[in-house]
């Protein structure tokens, strides 16, 4: 089964090619790891699927991209929704110019989700209103992310004064508060050490039962570590794209091979 | 080596001769302004209007200008900051291309270039049309205009120094334009814009010509808008130019007052940007 269904998608800044004529099924509520070396289009790929390239002026998309179905490159499709449902963490993941807490109150609130009826709250608004529901709600998604022992002493003070790892797990936890049903990472753990990236890499593993997570790493080991289907990019060109145990036992490509034996990077 | 070191004396050198050329610039004109003005400077002088006589020495005092001026960019300040900050916001990527925006950018640069006398003209021609009088709302809308390029392209430059991938942030959780713009980018770049809005200000408040023709000049404090208003430029420009001492001093009396109007506004406007930088995010 696949929810995302990317068909003969090109892209590219200007005349500038970046991605050539992709196609792929990415499977559901798994783990999918984008791999390549740098520059070969996998920050591009990733935000052609939640349609955050829209924001580039000069960038031109040819191709399809399904989810559930629906063509997300339709003219008449609500983007904001789009990406409520696709959530993104960027490279540089810099927190929103506000508190720890309203960093991960902000985007329920401008999607007026019902907290209420999220697992982290379920039913106990009734009892202790509005405002505690929601404190429960970020402490649950901080914990989800592993950041809330370490703030939650300062939950109303700058997300600015966190350090870069705790500002990347507070995006994490950004992105779960909305809710999203994909999850799109961009080398998620690349500004955190080693203690702290295995607490995403954990995170990651809990959090593949509910959501799919697609994620960029240029690790090859924390992709073989985490990852349960492989999507493998060269120069714009996807070279191979299997699970995880093929690609990395039973490469088909001479390029993968060469790319899994440090031959080339 | 020794052509490097030279090199870092020569900036070094460079650097300090300007910098004390700045703070003598400004030590120099408050001490002639103190030295001159000082000895007039009293409470009536601040209190008082003009009384018979008073442009020939007699007792008296600016109150009219002082207020004026007050009232002045009171009204300049707060029309322009409302026409400002939405110019300011769509000069944005997202709202306007970038051709687009830096063609207005070309514009306003221009207009901040313009003589103010120029302005002062164009508000007089246009109320003559109007066959409107001198008066603070006349006064209002002129300095309004010549703030107005200052105020948004000072906005301008606060906004665009907004990182993209912070806006990115917004926006790949789910955010319209406006609420990018009012949570992230205005946030943001409050200090600036609150910078922006004393730097118009500053201009406003010390500008002469532009209201020489279309504020006027009286020797009461105005019950209306289409009354004539004084102001403090104006006080400096025509007591300066009198050939009486006394009131010639009163012109840097006057000036004193309109410096340290300034000054208090910049050391308000410095401890309330401390404030608004809390949350900002580097
Ligand atoms: N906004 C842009 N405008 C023009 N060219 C761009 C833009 N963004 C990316 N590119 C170019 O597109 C190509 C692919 O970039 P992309 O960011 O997708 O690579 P990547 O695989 O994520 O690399 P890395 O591992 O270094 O992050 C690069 O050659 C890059 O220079
Ligand atoms: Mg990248």
């Amino acid at each position: 089964m696949s929810r995302i269904k990317i068909k003969q998608l090109s892209i590219s800044y200007g005349n500038h090619q970046v991605l050539k004529n992709v196609s792929l099924d990415i499977p559901d509520r798994q783990i999918i790891a984008v791999i390549g070396p740098s520059g070969c289009g996998k920050t591009t790929l990733l935000k052609s699927m939640n349609r955050l390239l829209d924001l580039n002026e000069d960038v031109a998309v040819k191709g399809e991209i399904f989810i559930d179905g629906e063509n997300i490159y339709r003219p008449d499709i609500d983007v904001t929704a789009l990406r409520k449902r696709v959530g993104f963490l960027p490279q540089h993941p810099y927190p929103l110019p506000m508190s720890i807490f309203d960093n991960v109150a902000f985007g329920p609130k401008i999607h007026g989700l019902d907290i209420s009826s999220t697992p982290a709250v379920s039913g106990a608004q009734e009892e202790t209103g509005k405002k505690e529901g929601m404190r429960r709600f970020v402490e649950h998604y901080l914990s989800l992310a592993g950041l809330w022992d370490e703030v939650k002493d300062r939950l109303h003070s700058p997300a600015a004064k966190l350090s870069i790892g705790q500002q990347q797990r507070l995006a994490l936890a950004r992105v779960l508060s909305i809710e999203p049903e994909i999850i799109l990472a961009d080398e998620p753990t690349s500004a955190l050490d080693p203690i702290s990236a295995k607490l995403v890499e954990t995170q990651f593993k809990i959090l593949k039962q509910d959501y799919t997570i697609i994620f960029v790493t240029h690790i090859l080991r924390q992709a073989k570590r985490l990852a349960d289907y492989i999507i493998f990019l060269y120069m714009g060109d996807l070279v191979e794209h299997a699970t995880a145990g093929q690609f990395f036992s039973e490469p088909r490509d001479e390029k993968t091979r060469a790319y899994i034996t440090g031959e080339i990077s | 080596m020794k052509k490097r070191k030279l090199e870092e004396n020569i900036f070094k050198g460079l650097m300090i001769v300007s910098l004390l050329l700045v703070f003598a610039a400004l030590a120099g004109i408050i001490l002639v302004v103190a030295v001159k003005g000082l000895s007039s400077l009293n409470l009536s002088m601040i209190i008082e209007t003009p009384k018979g006589g008073y442009y020939l020495g007699k007792e008296g005092g600016i109150a009219n200008a002082i207020v004026g001026s007050l009232y002045l960019m009171a009204g300049a300040t707060i029309s322009a900051f409302i026409i400002s900050l939405p110019a300011a916001l769509a000069l944005q990527k997202e709202y306007l291309s970038r051709r687009f925006a830096d063609f207005t950018r070309l514009i306003l640069d221009i207009l901040w270039g313009t003589p103010s006398i120029v302005y002062g003209a164009f508000g007089f021609v246009i109320m003559v049309f109007l066959g409107m009088r001198a008066s603070l709302l006349g006064g209002i809308v002129v300095l309004t205009l010549l703030i107005i390029p200052i105020m948004i392209r000072a906005m301008d430059e606060a906004i665009r120094l907004v990182p993209f991938e912070l806006k990115e942030m917004a926006y790949a959780l789910g955010t319209t334009r406006a609420e990018t713009t009012l949570a992230v980018v205005l946030k943001q770049s409050l200090p600036g814009i609150f910078t922006a809005v004393i730097l118009a200000f500053g201009r406003g408040i010390g500008d002469a010509a532009s209201i020489l023709f279309t504020a006027g000049y009286t020797d009461e404090i105005p019950t209306s808008l289409l009354d004539p208003v004084a102001s403090l430029p104006l006080a400096v420009f025509f007591q300066i130019g009198t050939p009486v001492p006394e009131v010639q001093a009163r012109a840097y009396a006057a000036a004193l007052i309109l410096l340290f109007i300034v000054m208090l506004i910049n050391i308000i406007a410095r401890l309330l940007g401390w404030r608004f930088a809390k949350n900002i995010v580097r």
